[in-house]
């Protein structure tokens, strides 16, 4: 007889499917304000810890705790908390939209607002994001036109993108927000470059590099953290860890590591792990791996831990793979309520002025929606030219493409 | 003037070009401290320092993804993969990134990057070091494509490819590198500095991308080659006595419609000679657009001259490449069609 056993293959599974109890005992949270704030300069050795924690400021009566509290005043509070909510305004009303048929397609951001939106807040004008399409809140929290991100998700007239890129992918370089892809991860080593490009011409602005748990898993991830890593660039590679990727679970991605901000350890990348509905922790952060980037120090890995709340895109069902009742057991809450509560607690705010807010911010949203639906959407109205699929392949139109656009009849 | 080998031409390229824009930027794998494999590269980071001459770590994908977002910054990155066989895990970054930024973005971004790297076979190389992938570049919207067959084309469009606002393949064959290879292995090589085209000036010159160049003036039938194989053409129209008219076409995307209808037009003949494989390669697409454009001046039907469709053996190399007989006997079929 052999010593040995046969092989098997280890598959890893959620704790729980459709039917099940929703359990997130898993998910092991430390108390707010617990995780120290270390200096910018640290040696990555010393903060391996902060790894497999999570940093939180916000604690359950609504009070900011600890060594990361203290950075927002209360008009910077009300500021993010309008962002928060108008994004999700946003994406109420697109989301019906897209049922309407008036687009294709649309990813909304349920509980994750928080990530995005706070994350811009401690960038400067200049800085560059590479975002995925999920971050359209550094686009709100930069007073992008919300009428602008209408038109493209209405492919109408004014579409920004004249039509070829799909509906959410926005692009603002003047907003600091490189094109979107779709394409997962292949945005993380290009945000490495453009930090290493500001870099070499010894510019003072930096990059953020995103993407979501599940793509973690491409090589690209890698080949980003490797470059990072060996020329120190000034660069905040950003891992949204919001528990799915469409209908896989993370730890499909994650495999044995423990956490997904771990990965950094290896890279001598220092890593931290925050509550991604704490707008205050998430600001608190950035703000850190921001100082550390343009101190010339180099890169961060920040991991935050979220939960997608609604589906994917407006092309699954979560219910077909999760239980329909998870994201109310999500222990990490709802990142509007969060600073909502705080901000009550601080005496700044009210639920009569939020209610008010609620219906000022749903009826700023229509009136841009309105404007956009006044140039087309998808299916009617004002819309791109044929001309449009032409143009732009390359800076200057070569003559194959002309002739087969004279074919087209254009 | 000065005698140069297309080592040394693609070199001065990137020295006038690093010379006159700071935004010029040049990495690779073995490309700073050493000079690249092939020596490239060489002294370009001591003259211009180690930020903009550099060595990369072992990831094609990086290397290339790395460039697309300093080219986003506004730099002017012209990186080496260090054989065309080894671009693959960067392809992902080629086609759904540098080919489309501009597109996509509706030129809100853009991607003028170069991404060189030596090509084709003739030196023993194997499966994984002869590869000719030009057609899984020419198939991607939004590239350029440059396949250079000498010193002064290589400088001239090299230095157009790095100012170009767009991204350019730039696959250097490298068994031009030392000399004009015409596929006699067995013969002794001929020097660039034994030939007109290793005349390149040492300064600043552009040659347009999208223009070919007649190699070899004649009436009898049309050669449409690039890289390598302009020389195997050239020795088998003399081997054969065949007055062939010899196409270099230098840029496959853009290509140069007007000089091949034109002179197939003349001939009435045609063959159509590269060293990647047959089925789907570039040649199936030279091909088609002859017919498209000459079918009614045609007198015979348009020869492939090509790899096999095998990967690239080693042992077996010069049964593989395209030589000057095989080219030969391609043009003799044409002509007794």
């Amino acid at each position: 007889m052999d010593e040995f056993s046969r092989l098997s293959l280890h598959v890893p599974e959620p704790a729980v499917r459709p039917g099940d109890q929703p359990d997130f005992s898993n998910v092991k949270i430390p108390k707010a304000g617990s995780v120290p704030r270390p200096e910018v300069d640290v040696e990555p050795e010393a903060i391996r810890d902060l790894a497999y924690s999570i940093i939180r400021v916000l604690n359950r009566e609504g009070e900011a705790v600890g060594a990361w509290a203290g950075l927002l005043s209360d008009e910077e509070l009300l500021t993010g908390l309008r962002h928060m909510m108008l994004l999700r305004a946003f994406d109420a009303r697109m989301l019906m939209a897209q049922r309407q048929g008036k687009t294709s397609f649309y990813m909304q951001h349920l509980g994750e607002e928080a990530v995005s939106c706070a994350f811009r807040r401690a960038l400067r004008k200049g800085d560059m994001n590479f975002p995925t399409y999920r971050q359209a809140g550094l686009l709100i929290a930069d007073d992008y036109p919300m009428v602008d991100m209408m038109n493209q998700i209405f492919s109408n007239e004014l579409d920004p993108c004249h039509g070829r890129q799909l509906p959410v992918m926005y692009t603002s370089k003047e907003h600091g927000f490189f094109t979107i892809s779709g394409n997962l991860a292949t945005q993380y080593v290009q945000a490495v470059g453009w930090a290493m490009a500001s870099a070499i011409k010894n510019d003072t602005r930096i990059a953020a590099g995103w993407i979501g748990d599940g793509s973690t898993a491409e090589s690209d991830f890698h080949s980003a953290l490797v470059f990072a890593s060996t020329y120190k660039a000034p660069v905040i590679l950003n891992i949204v860890n919001n528990q799915w990727a469409i209908s896989t679970f993370q730890g499909i991605a994650r495999g044995g590591s423990g956490t997904f901000a771990a990965r950094g350890l290896g890279f001598g990348i220092p890593a931290l792990r925050v509550d991604g509905n704490d707008y205050l922790a998430v600001y608190a952060v950035a703000r850190w791996a921001a100082e550390r980037a343009r101190r010339n120090l180099g890169p961060t890995l920040i991991e935050y831990v979220t939960y997608r709340v609604g589906a994917h895109s407006t092309s699954d069902d979560p219910s077909a793979y999760r239980p329909k009742t998870e994201s109310e057991a999500w222990p990490l809450g709802d990142p509007v309520l969060r600073l909502k509560k705080h901000l009550i607690v601080r005496g700044a705010w009210s639920e009569e002025r939020h209610a008010q807010a609620e219906a000022e911010i749903m009826d700023q949203v229509i009136q841009a929606q309105k404007e956009a639906e006044s140039h087309g959407t998808l299916h009617a109205g004002g819309r791109p030219s044929v001309r449009d699929i032409f143009e732009g392949v390359y800076a200057e139109m070569p003559p194959h493409i002309r002739r087969q656009r004279q074919k087209a009849g254009y | 003037m000065a005698r140069m080998t297309m080592i040394e031409a693609v070199r001065s390229a990137m020295d006038v070009s690093m010379g006159r824009d700071e935004d010029v930027v040049v990495f690779g794998e073995d490309v700073g401290y050493f000079g690249g494999v092939f020596r490239c590269t060489q002294g370009l980071q001591a003259k211009y320092g180690k930020t903009r001459c550099f060595d990369a770590p072992i990831s094609e994908s990086g290397i290339v993804g790395t460039a697309i977002g300093m080219a986003a910054y506004g730099l002017k990155p012209c990186v080496e993969i260090q054989f065309a066989d080894y671009m693959y895990p960067a392809y992902d970054q080629l086609t759904q990134e540098a080919a489309r930024i501009r597109y996509r973005s509706n030129g809100d971004f853009t991607c003028p990057i170069v991404v060189r790297m030596p090509t084709g076979g003739g030196i023993f190389g194997g499966q994984t070091h002869s590869q000719s992938p030009e057609a899984l570049f020419t198939h991607v919207c939004g590239l350029k494509v440059i396949v250079p067959s000498n010193p002064y084309d290589a400088k001239g469009l090299l230095i157009s490819a790095i100012e170009d606002p767009d991204p350019v393949m730039f696959l250097e064959p490298k068994r031009l590198y030392n000399g004009p290879f015409d596929g006699h292995h067995e013969r002794p090589v001929t020097p660039w500095s034994k030939h007109e085209l290793g005349d390149v000036p040492e300064g600043h010159y552009a040659i347009p991308i999208g223009k070919a160049e007649i190699r070899r003036k004649g009436s009898a039938v049309t050669v449409i080659a690039y890289g390598t194989m302009v020389h195997v053409a050239l020795a088998a129209a003399e081997e054969t006595g065949i007055d062939a008219e010899i196409i270099d076409l230098r840029s496959l995307l853009p290509l140069d419609l007007e000089t091949i209808v034109q002179s197939v037009g003349k001939t009435g003949r045609c063959v159509v000679v590269h060293e990647a494989t047959l089925t789907s390669g570039f040649g199936g697409e030279l091909v088609a657009l002859v017919q498209e454009h000459c079918f009614y001046q045609l007198e015979a039907p348009v020869i492939r001259v090509t790899g096999w469709d095998t990967p690239y053996p080693h042992a077996q190399e010069w049964d593989y490449f395209p030589g000057p007989a095989r080219v030969g006997r391609a043009l003799t079929e044409a002509m007794e069609a």
